[in-house]
C-alpha cells in the first residue's frame, strides 16, 4: 500500500542479501551482525544481482603486485554501475547531440540535456570561471553527469550506486585534483603557481607556509572526495537500517511505518543525487576558478580558497 | 568500506578518461555547437528585428516629412496660383477698362469731327440757301459780290453755334 516499486525491490535484496549471508555463513551468525549483513548490500562486492537471473558472481584477476603494493583489478559489482552509467551516458548524449545537430529548436530529451548544460555553463562554469573557463566545460559536463547517472543508479531496484564507494569518489576527486592544478597552472604560468604556493610570505617563513599551502591544495579535492561518497553513502545505510528495522521486530505489521519513511528518504535520495552533482561540479568549477583569477590579481594572495 | 580499494580507483580513472574524450567529441562538442550555433542564430535575428525596426521607424519619419513637404508645396503652389489669377483678372479688367474708355474718347472724338463738319457744311449750305433766297427777294439788285459780302459779315454776328 506504501510501497513503491524500488522499495519493495530494495526489500527483496536485502531479503536474498540476508538468506544468502545465513546460508553462507561468512558473515557471523544469523542473529548476529545484522549490521553488518545490511552493509552487505551497500558494500562493494563480487556478487552481482540481477533480475529474474539472481547472483551473478563477477570475474576475478589475480591481484597485481607493485612492490608492497597489491591492486586487485577484479571487476567488482561498482566496477558494472560504473561502467553501465558511462555507457548510459554515452548513449544518452550522444543522442540528444544528434537530435540537436538536425534540428533548429531543440526538443523533447535534447531539451532536457541542454537545460543542464546551459545550467552548468551559466551559472557554474561562467560566474565562477569567466570567459576562460569554457575550455574546462567538457570536464565539469562529464563530471557531472557522470555522477549524477551513478548517484541515481543506486534509486534503481537492483542497481548499486558506484559514488557511495570511497574509491570511486577518490579517483572522481583525483582527477578534480590533477584538472584544478592543471588550469591553475596554465593560467598562472609554472612560475607563477610555484611562488603562489609560498603564500606571499618573507622567505623565513616558507618552511611554514609551503607545507600549510601544499595541504591546502589536497584539502579541497579531499573535501570533495568525503562529501560525495558521505552523502551518498548515507542515503542508502538509512534506507537499509529502515528496512532492517521490519527485520529486527521480526513482524510485517511494522512493515507500513518503515515503508512510509524509506519513501521519504527515497525522494530525498533523488534530491540528493542532483544536489551532490552540482555541489561536485560547482566546487570543482569554484576552485579551478581560484586558480585561474590568482592569475589576474598580480600574485596577491587569495586566501578566500580555504 | 572506508579502505579505498586500488583497482576501483583505477578503473575509475580509466573509465572517467575515456568517457570524457568520447562525450567530448561525439556529444558535448556538438551539442555546445549547436547551442552556440542558435544562440547566435537567435541573437543575429533580434538585432535584424531591431534594425529593420529602426528602419522602418526612419522609412516613416521620412514619409512624414516628405508628406508634409509636399503637402506645403502643394499649399504653396495653391497660393501662388490664386495669386497669380488675382492679378491676371485685375490686368485684364485694367486692360478692358482702358480699352474701352480709348474706345469710348474715340467714339466721341469721331462725333465731334463730323459735328464739326456737319456744321461746316450747314453753314456753306444756310449761306447759299440765304443769298438765293435774298437774290430772289431783291430780284437781283445787288450783285452777287455785294451779297456775298453782306451775308458774310451777318453770319459773322451770329454766334458760333
Amino acid at each position: 500500500m506504501f510501497s513503491t516499486n524500488s522499495d519493495t525491490s530494495i526489500q527483496q535484496t536485502v531479503t536474498d542479501s540476508l538468506h544468502a549471508a545465513a546460508q553462507s555463513g561468512e558473515h557471523g551468525t544469523e542473529s548476529g551482525n545484522l549490521f553488518t549483513q545490511l552493509l552487505h548490500h551497500v558494500y562493494d562486492s563480487n556478487e552481482l544481482d540481477l533480475p529474474f537471473i539472481g547472483q551473478v558472481h563477477l570475474p576475478h584477476f589475480a591481484p597485481i603486485q607493485i612492490g608492497d603494493l597489491t591492486i586487485d583489478v577484479s571487476i567488482t559489482k561498482h566496477v558494472v554501475f560504473l561502467w553501465a552509467a558511462a555507457i548510459l551516458l554515452i548513449i544518452l548524449a550522444v543522442t540528444a547531440a544528434r537530435k540537436n545537430s538536425k534540428r533548429e529548436v531543440p526538443h523533447g530529451f535534447g531539451n532536457l540535456i541542454e537545460v543542464f548544460i546551459l545550467f552548468i555553463r551559466d551559472e557554474v562554469v561562467l560566474p565562477n570561471m569567466g570567459k576562460g573557463g569554457i575550455k574546462y566545460l567538457p570536464y565539469l559536463l562529464t563530471t557531472f553527469f557522470f555522477i549524477l547517472i551513478m548517484n541515481l543508479a543506486g534509486l534503481v531496484p537492483y542497481g548499486s550506486t558506484s559514488t557511495s564507494n570511497v574509491s570511486v569518489t577518490a579517483a572522481l576527486a583525483f582527477i578534480a585534483f590533477i584538472m584544478i592544478q592543471l588550469s591553475a597552472i596554465r593560467a598562472q604560468g609554472i612560475g607563477h603557481y610555484l611562488k603562489h604556493l609560498t603564500g606571499g610570505v618573507h622567505w623565513i617563513l616558507w618552511p611554514i607556509m609551503i607545507p600549510i599551502e601544499v595541504l591546502g591544495l589536497f584539502t579541497k579535492p579531499f573535501a570533495l572526495m568525503i562529501r560525495l561518497f558521505a552523502n551518498m553513502i548515507g542515503g542508502h545505510i538509512v534506507i537499509i537500517s529502515l528496512i532492517g528495522l521490519i527485520f529486527v521486530f521480526q513482524s510485517w505489521i511494522i512493515a507500513p511505518i518503515p515503508i512510509l519513511f524509506v519513501l521519504g528518504i527515497n525522494l530525498l535520495e533523488l534530491f540528493v543525487a542532483f544536489l551532490q552533482a552540482y555541489i561536485f561540479t560547482m566546487l570543482t568549477s569554484l576552485f579551478m576558478g581560484l586558480g585561474m583569477q590568482a592569475a589576474h590579481e598580480g600574485g596577491t594572495h587569495n586566501e578566500s580558497g580555504h | 568500506m572506508l579502505s579505498p580499494n586500488p583497482g576501483l580507483i583505477i578503473w575509475t580513472i580509466i573509465t572517467f578518461i575515456l568517457l570524457l574524450l568520447i562525450l567530448k567529441k561525439f556529444a558535448w562538442k556538438p551539442l555546445l555547437e549547436a547551442l552556440q550555433k542558435r544562440e547566435q542564430t537567435v541573437k543575429d535575428a533580434l538585432e535584424r528585428a531591431e534594425q529593420t525596426k529602426k528602419d522602418a521607424e526612419r522609412i516613416l519619419e521620412e514619409n512624414r516629412k516628405q508628406f508634409d513637404r509636399a503637402e506645403q508645396e502643394g499649399k504653396r503652389i495653391l497660393n501662388e496660383s490664386r495669386s497669380l489669377a488675382e492679378k491676371l483678372k485685375d490686368d485684364i479688367v485694367e486692360k478692358a477698362n482702358s480699352q474701352s474708355r480709348k474706345m469710348i474718347e474715340s467714339a466721341k472724338q469721331e462725333i465731334n469731327r463730323d459735328k464739326e463738319a456737319a456744321m461746316v457744311q450747314l453753314r456753306g449750305e444756310i449761306a447759299n440757301l440765304a443769298i438765293q433766297a435774298a437774290g430772289k427777294i431783291l430780284d437781283e439788285s445787288l450783285d452777287e459780290q455785294k451779297h456775298r459780302k453782306l451775308v458774310d459779315s451777318y453770319l459773322k454776328e451770329l454766334p458760333k453755334n
